[in-house]
């Protein structure tokens, strides 16, 4: 790094830092939920790019490692007081009542756990087929979910858990997405990042160079798994509500989503990818309200922000492909009048195709 | 340094390789010849671990290697390139040559995510190694362009660049002069043993056409339908009858 982008990336950070601490001072409580949102949203959403964008697996199971998180770092802070609360119908098994921890050895904890889970799904899963790997993961969320809503002792079942403390502040937050997203990109930098890179471009090339495949898809989807469970966490410690039926596969479509529109393989790409997301989701959601537009008046229709979504994709898809960023990053070069008016200019399908081909 | 001792392949009925009996010793450069679907890819991936062969053993230094993963056998020693180029097509010159100096650097996922003292070290050795290669096949000045963007002369020559920051002791090359004119497949031969001496290598090579091999093996093993029809000089296997029977129509 230079020294003039050394000075703008301070600049660029005390611009950010200042923007978080302003939006934290002045907003009212639903957009700070909002900006806060964003933040957990960045760090779910880079923990899946890690898999589907860097190693090239195709993982459905991130609702469930978010689960895991959040109900492992929930049921570690509570009080003895808030947990007996919670637990009216059966009691909470003995050796959990009264564990309190700090919050930062939960969330930690919340995120081993999740990161072993991952193991035990990923060892087996990854020595089949890759297809198999969202199929296996696709079932696991499930029976997470079956697990945590029949575990009544330990998860307090249905009903799910209430006022679990709320630590996620936005400071707090938005530390752990600067965290997430300083850790992945100095992970793929690395040396060890470039074998992670080669296995999504080449498995039998990479086996080839010495590369163990299969020991980097793992070690990849327990990378993976740890974030996503640190996010389960804190979403958990925002909304002080959770439940097993939160944790569904719409949950995982969510972060896929900001995976794809901010392009698979782009750190930047999901970090913008999930502000924009996370701020349509909340501006749209008068869609799914009854509207009264003068002359028209609708009954509300729930799902319509779903719909549009979808449709967004859809675009997306279609007329770019690789999404926002596709597998670039963020650089100050990218800002000079030249180039972006380059990225502007559509590219012809044949040279798209000629560079993709061997 | 390499031996396979009857090795056979079958996918289902079909008999890709049969009974094959490969002996080289160091620091020789050494023919697998014959005409398409003959069996020399496959013999090359039961030699490196991508197929277990069904039956026979593979020695490599007198260690047997049959069944071991690929990337094992790559860290004992036998690097290869392939017949169909695979680059890493998502990064450029010098980091497909970085991903092979990996596996000598020895450092752990942590270790090189934080940066360590002792990580950052050896990545500038593998940089400075990965570049004199990259240099000593005219390559370094498209050391930061994006592989699959090289003419197709140069990624045949990346590709062997690669296989050799691996640092093995055995080199396979498949096929390395497909789609080159004769003018080029000579530069490649000569190459190949400019390699072969810098870096005290021995090398097994795969050819279509026996002609472009003839100047640089010492022997060669001639592969028809998986059987072993000829193995000799190339003087020798020029004049035997049975390859000159299984090349009539080829060649
Ligand atoms: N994985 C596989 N499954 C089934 N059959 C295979 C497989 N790999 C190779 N074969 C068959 O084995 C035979 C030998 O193939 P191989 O690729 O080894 O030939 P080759 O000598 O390298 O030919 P070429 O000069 O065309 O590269 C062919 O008939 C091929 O169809
Ligand atoms: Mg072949």
């Amino acid at each position: 790094m230079n020294k003039k982008n050394t000075i703008r990336a301070v600049v660029a950070l005390t611009v950010g830092v200042a923007i978080i601490a302003i939006g934290d001072a002045f907003l009212g409580p639903f957009a700070v939920r909002i900006l806060n949102l964003s933040a957990i949203y960045i760090i779910l959403a880079l923990s899946l790019n890690l898999l589907n964008g860097f190693t090239g697996l195709f993982s459905l199971g991130h609702a469930g490692f978010m689960a895991v998180g959040a109900y492992v770092s929930a049921l570690l802070t509570m009080t003895p007081a808030q947990k007996s609360m919670n637990f009216f119908l059966t009691p909470i098994v003995p050796w959990l009542d009264t564990v309190q921890l700090p919050f930062i050895v939960a969330l930690i904890i919340a995120g081993l756990c999740a990161a072993f889970v991952g193991l035990l799904i990923g060892a087996p899963a990854l020595r089949l087929r890759d297809d198999y790997l969202a199929i296996a993961t696709l079932g696991f969320a499930e029976i997470i979910r079956v697990l945590i809503t029949n575990a009544q002792s330990l998860t307090n079942g249905a009903q799910g858990l209430k006022a679990i403390p709320k630590y996620s502040t936005t400071w707090v937050v938005w530390g752990a997405a600067a965290i997430a997203a300083l850790f992945l990109v100095m992970l793929l930098r690395s040396s060890y990042g470039r074998t992670i890179k080669a296995v999504r471009d080449d498995e039998i090339a990479a086996e080839a160079m010495g590369v163990n495949v299969f020991r980097v898809k793992v070690t990849s989807f327990v990378i993976s798994s740890f974030w996503a469970g640190i996010g389960g966490a804190l979403l958990g410690h925002m909304i002080t509500t959770i439940d097993p039926k939160m944790f569904n596969l719409i949950l995982t479509f969510n972060i896929l989503l900001i995976v794809v529109l901010g392009g698979n393989g782009s750190i930047t790409g999901s970090v913008l990818g999930a502000i924009i997301v996370t701020v349509l989701m909340e501006a749209l959601r008068f869609l799914d309200m009854p509207m009264n537009l003068v002359f028209i008046k609708t009954q509300g229709l729930p799902g319509l922000r779903m719909v549009i979504f979808s449709i967004l994709l859809m675009i997306v898809v279609l007329y770019r492909q690789r999404g926002l960023m596709g597998t670039k990053e963020f650089s100050w070069d990218m800002l000079s009048a030249k180039a972006l008016l380059a990225a502007l200019k559509p590219k012809k399908r044949g040279e798209r195709a000629r560079k993709g081909g061997r | 340094m390499l031996r396979t001792d009857s090795v056979s392949m079958r996918f289902g009925g079909l008999t890709a390789v049969a009974d094959l009996n490969i002996a080289i010793e160091k620091n020789e450069i050494i023919g697998l010849i014959g005409p398409n679907g003959a069996g020399k890819t496959t013999a090359f991936n039961m030699i490196t671990g991508v197929y277990t062969p069904t039956e026979g053993k593979v020695f490599f230094k007198s260690h047997d290697v049959t069944g071991m993963k690929a990337h094992r056998i790559t860290h004992k020693g036998i690097a290869r390139t392939f017949q169909n180029i695979r680059l890493f097509k998502d990064m450029n010159v010098l980091e497909n040559v970085l991903v092979a100096c990996h596996l000598r650097m020895d450092v752990g996922v942590f270790a090189s995510t934080l940066h360590l003292p002792g990580y950052l070290k050896k990545e500038r050795e593998s940089k400075d190694f990965a570049m004199s290669l990259l240099e000593s096949v005219g390559l370094a000045d498209e050391a930061a362009e994006s592989a699959i963007s090289l003419p197709y002369g140069k990624q045949r020559r990346l590709e062997i660049v690669r296989a050799l920051a691996t640092k093995p002791e055995l080199l396979l090359l498949d096929e390395p002069a497909a789609g080159m004119n004769p003018q080029e497949s000579l530069e490649l031969m000569d190459f190949i043993v400019r390699i072969r001496d810098q870096y005290d290598l021995t090398i097994l090579l795969i050819e279509h056409h026996m002609q472009v091999v003839m100047g640089v093996c010492k022997r060669m093993y001639v592969l028809d339908y998986g059987v072993t029809i000829a193995h000799g000089t190339p003087d020798e296997i020029q004049k035997d009858p049975k390859v000159i029977e299984a090349y009539l129509g080829v060649e």
